[in-house]
């Protein structure tokens, strides 16, 4: 039953990754991509079971962690061009060197 | 094998199957939809149903082990962040200004709600400024 799990699993991965490979836009691979994530965790947990090592578990946990911080992250990097501080500061908050900082994004 | 042996087996069997054919629906459901939003109602096929009986096929078929918590963690914690990360995309989609494949025609009265929100907001933001 488990061989039956990973291979729909695998017919699943690859037809995200045709749709990740030919997505029109920008928002259709973030999705297939993260889709992609979510099949992996699930592929990696059911691997496990088939070959009788369930530690592959904690790996599969870690996947999971990664995929969803990943996709944030590339969010927010294709939304405001950066990845670290993007809170907007009041215009002519003064910063550390004494000039005026400027606005870090136009909303 | 006695009785509930055979009910854990068929128990398993179904779930794992059923999470099987939602994976694979939720598969080509992303490979042939027309447009971005349609997409976004096929993955959140994959990222509900068929993880959460995926995993619960492979809970049931674990028994009381340190196995199964593992998986439930897993199952929660993917339960709580695929809608959420599909819902990001959505958003970010969304905020960028797509719109629905035929939807077109909603365009003019979208940029008519921003123009009045907008003169709402200037309003707004000096109240006093026709009466002094």
């Amino acid at each position: 039953m488990f061989a039956v799990a990973a291979i729909a699993l695998f017919i699943g991965m690859i037809l995200v990754l045709i749709r990740l490979y030919a997505g029109p836009t920008l928002y259709d691979r973030v999705l297939a991509g993260n889709a992609f994530g979510t099949y992996t965790v699930l592929f990696i947990g059911n691997l496990g079971f088939l070959m009788g090592r369930p530690d592959f578990l904690d790996i599969a946990l870690l996947y999971a962690l990664i995929n969803f911080v990943g996709t944030i992250a590339i969010l927010k990097y294709f939304r405001y061009r950066a990845i670290g501080d993007t809170s907007p500061t009041p215009r002519g908050t003064p910063t550390a060197n004494g000039k005026l900082k400027d606005q870090g994004y136009k909303s | 094998m006695t009785a509930l042996d055979w009910i854990v087996e068929i128990a398993s069997w179904i779930a794992i199957l059923m999470g099987s054919a939602f994976l694979i629906i939720g598969a080509i459901g992303t490979l042939r939809f027309p447009d971005f939003w349609s997409r976004v109602h096929a993955v959140s096929v994959t990222d509900s149903a068929g993880m959460l009986l995926l995993t619960l096929g492979m809970c049931i078929q674990a028994g009381f082990t340190l196995i199964t918590v593992k998986l439930i963690i897993i199952g929660v914690f993917l339960f709580i962040t695929g809608p959420t990360a599909t819902h990001a995309v959505a958003n970010a989609a969304f905020v960028s200004g797509f719109l629905p494949k035929g939807a077109d025609k909603f365009r003019r009265v979208i940029k008519l709600a921003d123009k009045e929100a907008k003169i709402a907001k200037k309003r707004k933001r000096s109240p006093l400024k026709g009466k002094l």
